[in-house]
């Protein structure tokens, strides 16, 4: 099937998905569970690759800038943007691509081989947005609230690191990570962060919803889910940082 | 009462069905027999609206499916229950959650008339204390029962059975047959069973549609099968010597 068929079922897909709930309360209690599912049960592998990311970032800044003609701020101010900017909104969006995408295109996936999307639709229940609606909201209500304990811990890691192997002062951290910080950057990072997340969980119910044979079918559609949510992130964060920060 | 007319489908450029025309009558079971890969699946789930033919129509009491709005289909939709090969039960949901789901969907019930409803449907098929167990902890048999509880949640006036004995044992088989049987006298349901067990035919067929290469190629009653003459037929229903022995026992011939 060519690139042009996939790009319109993905659009039709999204059409069914967003055509009027039966039940709005049930949809609006699935979109909870959704939300603890794939954003709560997140926050663990989060938390600690952002620390672990933000000590690397502080580390690396300081070695690769080490000059006397470079004040010792400048590595807590790199470190910042580079987190708030880059790392946090992108790096968390491809990881939680492979967890929680792998995760939606398996899920879906294996609904429709045992035939249980099937059941949805003669029961008169519109499949699509039954299974797939509550999961784009939960995901872009849920991934900022990650992004952001992402910043605060990856900036966190960088100063317990550069404190800690004594390659910055606490006071010189501290005074880069305020210097000439600006509001936008993380309107600028949140907004990535909704993008990605829609498309995380679009792509992914997209390969899911379409899985066609039996188990081998789910895990192929399931690495197809990682793989094109990370390649349309990509493509997205370029479009993006473009249209935003320039 | 649900007719078919000319039905044809196909996938690509293979021809699953040719010109299928056929009466599936209210209060029977009717029942749709033939070899695997014959279409006689492809055939029903045209007929709920899961494929759409190239050609051909379905009408629900002479209301053509294919032709109406969303709206109308859903409501039609609505009055059909089904019962999956596999029974389709969703995973994360108990069995009385399963059997509570199109209820919350489309009932304006309370909770407790729903649940209500959703117990006398499970003890209709006597599943009885296992309300808080997930499908996968069920057998094979209990969970084709919870299936047909949750097809009959909504009174349904249509009932489509998808090869309700698979992987079952014999005397499951039977239980399985007969309550299709009673719940299509119960609620006066036009009743399509998709089989290729012979046992299931003899015990509960009253419209026996036979599908063969995509075609229909027979359709009779019980009584009938057993005396037709039709080689195809013939060669299918009694491929087995048990068969061969009903056949010899009931009508003396062989």
């Amino acid at each position: 099937m060519g690139i042009i068929t996939h790009i319109g079922r993905y659009f039709l897909l999204l059409k069914e998905t967003f055509s009027s709930p039966e039940r709005l309360s049930i949809y609006w209690r699935r979109t909870l569970e959704e939300m603890d599912l794939l954003g709560v049960k997140s926050v663990g592998i989060v938390a600690l690759l952002s620390f672990f990311m933000g000590a690397v970032i502080t580390i690396q800044t300081k070695t690769n800038i080490d000059s006397p003609l470079i004040q010792a701020w400048v590595v807590g101010f790199a470190a910042r943007q580079s987190t708030i900017l880059e790392f946090s909104p992108t790096i968390i969006a491809l990881i939680l691509a492979g967890k929680v995408g792998s995760n939606i295109a398996a899920e879906i996936g294996s609904m429709r081989v045992k035939e249980q999307i099937d059941a949805l639709d003669i029961m008169g229940v519109n499949s699509a947005g039954y299974l797939i609606l509550p999961k784009i909201v939960a995901s872009m209500l849920i991934n900022p609230f990650l992004v952001m304990v992402s910043m605060f811990l990856s900036i966190f890691g960088g100063y317990v690191a550069g404190t800690a192997t004594g390659i910055i002062s606490s006071t010189d951290y501290l005074q880069g990570i305020q210097t000439n910080f600006i509001p936008y950057h993380v309107t600028y990072a949140l907004i990535k962060t909704v993008v990605f997340a829609f498309i995380i969980a679009t792509v992914s119910a997209y390969q899911g919803y379409y899985t066609q044979g039996g188990t081998r079918e789910v895990g192929i559609s399931s690495t197809k889910a990682v793989v094109y949510s990370n390649v349309v992130i990509l493509i997205t964060n370029y479009a993006l940082t473009q249209l935003l920060l320039i | 009462m649900i007719e078919v007319q000319g039905l044809s489908k196909r996938f690509g450029t293979t021809q699953v069905l040719t010109d299928i025309s056929a009466v599936f009558h209210k209060g029977q079971v009717n029942q749709i027999i033939g070899k695997s890969g014959s279409g006689k699946s492809v055939l029903a789930k045209c007929m709920v609206g899961l494929h759409v033919p190239e050609e051909g129509k379905v009408l629900y009491e002479g209301n053509s499916f294919h032709d109406m709005d969303r709206v109308e289909m859903t409501k039609i939709r609505q009055e059909i229950g089904m019962l999956f090969q596999g029974s389709a039960l969703f995973d994360s949901l108990t069995v009385l959650q399963n059997v509570m789901f199109p209820l919350q969907m489309f009932s304006k019930a309370s909770k407790s008339e729903m649940e209500d409803r959703a117990h006398t449907c499970l003890d209709r098929v006597d599943i009885k204390d296992k309300d808080n167990l997930y499908p996968a902890e069920l057998s094979g048999g209990m969970q084709k029962r919870v299936g047909i509880a949750r097809a009959i949640a909504m009174n349904p006036k249509y009932l489509f059975c998808d090869e309700p004995n698979s992987g079952l044992d014999p005397q499951t088989s039977i239980v399985i047959d007969d309550l299709i049987k009673e719940i299509t006298m119960e609620f006066n349901t036009t009743t399509i069973v998709i089989t290729h067990d012979m046992n299931s035919v003899m015990e509960t067929g009253e419209n026996i549609i036979f599908i063969n290469e995509g075609r229909k190629w027979w359709q009779g009653t019980r009584d009938e099968l057993l005396n037709s003459d039709n080689k195809e037929l013939n060669e299918f229903i009694f491929a087995g010597s048990l068969m061969r022995h009903v056949k010899k026992a009931m009508t003396g011939r062989s």
